[in-house]
């Protein structure tokens, strides 16, 4: 090879390079489908992420060393600051956007804030803008560097019609190249194994090339670091560029290093490749350390050929940026030349396919799609191969996209150095900073918040950076930078308010920044936001407590399937399926949902859930089933606590009966124990006495006469005791028979003392009466009657044997007529006054033994008798010693009861 | 490496050096010293310091001792 490179070499170099690079994407896309990925180690990972150095690394950083010294370092110390802290922040930009299925940056503000798909588009709009001079500036690097490699030693070729341009050229290839790697075909999660394994392998190779080209220089062209820096150091200019403050002034440097922090985490490639491609999450740990060493590495050598390259071309004309190349080339080394161009080429294509790919998403998912949506131009119905029409908007945004690159490119010109276009772009991508780290921590940021904070931020940034650039490349007024806007000092976009002494990119930063997060902190405090608002902040703020933002109510997740089926394949509905087979309506339109959001965004697919669920306000109704949800919960707690309190009451009611039927059984027991002891008492004796005469025929028939009697009598007895049992066992269990009529209870008394008369007179026991006329009452007679008997026979049993007195007298007490019955006998015991009326159970004693006359059931027959008619039965002390026995019963109320004023009478 | 919590703090803490020490007014420190072995103090003194926070944080991420189960 001679000391010149020809083009068909150059060509076919480059061929083969991009060749290769598609070889092994497509190799890594065939092992990622047989499932055995060929980028599971962290160090592709870390590889990947490299993607940051582009051809403005390659390039640019010697450029920018040529005339600022030191001052292109922040823009790699920010990284590996922010390195430091990716075990903190990506991690949990990983984890959230894995649960969430996000797919771009701008799809990560707008699912955070609610699945906006206003606040997706600014987004996607905002990145659009400040990535296209970026990416204008790496086509601009290869041109370059194809002009320089096949021109030199001559001067650079003038620009030539458009469609002889190298530049428009290596544009469309990349396109090409960029639909081949980024958009070939749709994926669920939005990852490109190929293209992942592409820009791993480019990095190895820019990164290579450098090195070679550095110690090419600083071994071959001088003896060492140490020889190549005295030698610079001879030379005042130079010496002066490894002072602080050469370049960059001391606020400078700190404002490079914040905002080259941001651009690692929020630049749309860098998020692709570290967020969306990332395939776990614990490859972070060893990426935080891999790729600060990468770009150490890079950057070593970046002074001396920045040296090399001015003591090598002092003429004040030579285009720093390119030393890289020229060096080489100026040495006669046309391998290591062409090895540089490869890598300056791996760096911008790496650069270009990543960051188109992820700009082309996110104008697909955050743009194109939500406008179709919902502006009705689209009918779910009519697409039936939706997937076709999502890659057809892709690979039309790729082409666009690398369309406004070259003609940004071609615009500029030469009007600014590589290193001043790419901060122009950081500046534009850290207005996304507020959103994206505020959203991770601060659950109270809203949309308004990062509506509003981004939309200032951004205008900020195009009023301090991006319209002077275009002054500068003479699109605007030069009048328009100095003396400032209609010549109004105050309005200079490089001196904002009279804010001067800074560089325009700390100028600028501070400014849109002061505005964003301004806008950000404010509008969030002092607005509120809707329900899926909050869900979502939840979301990304816990990620480990949120809860799945369900669908609420019937969801017709059939119809959410089918549509995955036809946009994702019907496989992929299949999965879903299987996948979550108790899964209710609800939650398996919210899986669906998921799915889509994967291929198209959160705010398309939330767009598209809601026209599958035809709910328009969805935010008022979303409050309103979670309302209704809460109020549901609500009563059913309700309920559960009157339920619990009624099975308290019924066990309290169990419990009493249950006590009561305990008691009501010994009682039982009790009154069979005594009435078959009392059974026995009479059939006793009558056994005994029929013994004796069965055993004594000869018994004398004066005795034999009395025995008989006794066994008569004690028959008698038991017959009556069974009687009274019987009686009290029908009472007891309301089964009596009842004949209620109106009575004359003076006539009835009077039958009584008649029926009964024989008895008292027999033992000679005097009887008192007093019976007036009284109204009548409602009961049966015989019952009545009984009551009577009963309680004559026991005043006979009990009064005096001497002089026995029985009174029985009627009085009206008001409603009710009132008996007594009193005798002149001992009395009973107050204490055994209640007693009497139990069963079985007979004054003076304990339970009856011997006595003839009554069955111990007498009392309680007529108590209950008398209670049946609603009257009362008590004992009492007679007025002159002695028992009485009183009852009532009430008048009888029935119409034809006669007027009650004739049996008033004195007491 | 045990403690999550006490590794981001550490991080936490290896950020805030890593950003005192990377930055002004150290760096015109380093700026007013001569050459070192030949080589300008200040660039020497950035790649030192830079390299020592990569190594900070390795030794942080614990990456030397559990490196292999970062194989998916």
């Amino acid at each position: 090879m001679n000391g010149r490179l020809d083009g068909w070499q150059i060509a076919l170099a480059s061929a083969c390079y991009l060749g290769l690079l598609f070889a092994i994407a497509f190799h890594a896309d065939r092992r990622a489908a047989a499932g055995n990925s060929l980028i599971g180690h962290p160090a592709v990972y870390a590889l990947s992420l490299a993607v940051y150095a582009s051809s403005w690394t390659f390039y640019g950083s010697v450029g920018r060393a040529a005339a600022d010294g030191i001052g292109f370092l922040p823009v790699y110390l920010g990284p590996t600051l922010m390195a430091a802290l990716w075990w903190i922040v990506l991690r949990k930009m990983i984890v959230v956007s894995k649960a969430n299925r996000i797919t771009s940056i701008a799809d990560f503000i707008a699912s955070r804030y609610g699945k906006s798909a206003l606040l997706g588009g600014l987004a996607t709009l905002v990145a659009v803008v400040g990535i296209v001079p970026y990416i204008a500036l790496q086509l601009k690097a290869v041109s370059a560097s194809l002009a320089l490699l096949q021109s030199f030693p001559g001067p650079l070729p003038a620009a030539g019609p458009v469609w002889t341009d190298a530049g428009l050229h290596v544009a469309l290839l990349l396109a090409a190249f960029t639909i081949l790697f980024g958009a070939r075909h749709l994926d669920a999660a939005e990852r490109h194994e190929g293209m992942v394994a592409a820009v791993a392998f480019e990095s190895v190779v820019k990164l290579c090339a450098f090195l070679a080209v550095g110690l090419y220089v600083s071994y071959g062209m001088y003896d060492g670091l140490g020889a190549l820096f005295a030698q610079a150091g001879e030379l005042p200019a130079l010496q002066a560029l490894t002072l602080p403050g050469a370049g960059a002034s001391q606020g400078g440097w700190a404002w490079l290093t914040l905002l080259s922090m941001l651009s690692i985490l929020l630049l749309p490639r860098q998020f692709q490749i570290a967020v969306v491609e990332n395939v776990s999450v614990r490859h972070v740990r060893s990426a935080s350390v891999l790729l600060p060493l990468y770009l150490l590495a890079i950057n070593l050598f970046v002074l001396p050929i920045a040296f090399a390259g001015l003591m090598r071309f002092p003429e004040a004309h030579a285009n720093a940026d390119l030393f890289v190349l020229t060096l080489p080339l100026a040495e006669n080394q046309p391998a290591l030349a062409l090895l540089v161009f490869i890598g300056g080429l791996s760096a911008a294509t790496g650069m270009v396919i990543v960051e188109t790919t992820a700009l082309a998403t996110m104008v697909c998912n955050d743009l194109v799609m939500p406008l179709l949506l919902r502006l009705g131009f689209f009918r779910l119905a009519a697409h039936a191969d939706l997937s076709a029409l999502l890659l057809g908007i892709r690979r039309v945004a790729i082409v666009v996209l690398m369309a406004l690159g070259y003609a940004y490119s071609r615009a500029a010109g030469e009007a600014y150095a590589l290193m001043a276009i790419g901060l122009i772009s950081f500046a534009a991508v850290a207005q996304f900073a507020p959103a994206v780290l505020g959203g991770l921590y601060w659950r109270r940021g809203n949309r308004n918040g990062a509506l509003l904070g981004l939309a200032a931020g951004f205008l900020a940034w195009l009023y301090t950076l991006l319209l002077p650039s275009f002054a500068r490349s003479g699109w605007l007024p030069a009048s328009f930078l100095d003396p400032g806007p209609y010549g109004q000092a105050w309005l200079r976009p490089y001196a904002l308010f009279g804010l001067e002494g800074m560089d325009p990119v700390s100028h600028a930063m501070f400014w849109s920044m002061l505005v964003n997060c301004l806008a950000y902190v404010g509008v969030s405090l002092l607005t509120r936001q809707d329900a899926i608002g909050q869900v979502q902040a939840r979301r990304f703020v816990d990620p480990a407590q949120g809860s799945p933002s369900a669908w609420h109510g019937a969801a017709p997740a059939e119809a959410m399937l089918a549509l995955v089926g036809r946009i994702l394949g019907p496989a992929a509905a299949q999965n879903l399926r299987r996948q979550h087979p108790q899964a209710s309506p609800g939650m398996l339109m919210h899986e669906a949902e998921m799915a889509l959001a994967g291929a198209m965004g959160a705010a398309s697919a939330r767009v598209m859930a809601r026209s599958v669920l035809q709910q328009e306000s969805l935010a008022a109704d979303d409050m309103l089933a979670l309302l209704d949800e809460s109020a549901q919960a609500i009563a059913h707690s309700r309920e559960l606590e009157q339920k619990s309190v009624e099975l308290e009451r019924a066990s309290a009611e169990l419990r009493a009966a249950n006590q009561r039927l305990t008691e009501l059984d010994r009682m039982k027991d009790d009154f069979l124990s005594t009435v078959t002891h009392e059974l026995r008492t009479p059939l006793t004796s009558i056994r005994a006495f029929s013994e004796i005469l069965r055993d004594h025929p000869d018994l004398p028939a004066g005795k034999r006469a009395a025995y008989l009697d006794i066994i008569i009598r004690e028959s008698e007895r038991l017959t009556r005791l069974i009687n009274d049992v019987l009686d009290l066992a029908k009472l007891d269990a309301g089964r009596a028979e009842w004949h209620a009529e109106p009575l004359d209870l003076a006539q009835v008394v009077r039958d009584a003392l008649e029926a009964g008369g024989q008895l008292l007179r027999d033992k000679g026991i005097a009887l008192e009466t007093d019976l007036p006329p009284a109204p009548p009452v409602r009961a049966d007679r015989d019952r009545l009657m009984q009551v009577l008997l009963n309680l004559l026979s026991n005043a006979a049993k009990f009064c005096s044997p001497q002089a026995g007195r029985i009174a029985v007298t009627l009085r009206r007490e008001g409603d009710a007529l009132r008996v007594a019955v009193s005798d002149n006998g001992p009395g009973v015991r107050p204490e055994d006054r209640e007693i009497i009326f139990d069963k079985f159970r007979q004054g003076g004693g304990d339970t009856l033994t011997g006595k003839p006359q009554g069955t111990g059931l007498g009392l309680p027959i007529s108590r209950r008798i008398v209670s049946h008619f609603g009257g009362r039965l008590w004992l009492e002390d007679a007025p002159g010693g002695g028992a009485q026995f009183v009852f009532t019963l009430p008048l009888d109320t029935a119409p034809q009861a006669t007027p009650a004023s004739p049996m008033e009478n004195p007491p | 490496m045990g403690r999550p919590g006490l590794t981001a703090e550490r991080l936490l803490a290896l950020f805030a050096a890593g950003w005192l020490l990377l930055n002004y007014p150290l760096l015109a420190l380093f700026g007013r010293l001569g050459p070192v072995a030949g080589i300008p103090a200040l660039y020497l003194y950035l790649f030192v310091a830079w390299a020592l926070l990569i190594a900070g944080i390795a030794l942080v991420l614990g990456l030397g001792r559990d490196a292999y189960d970062e194989q998916a």
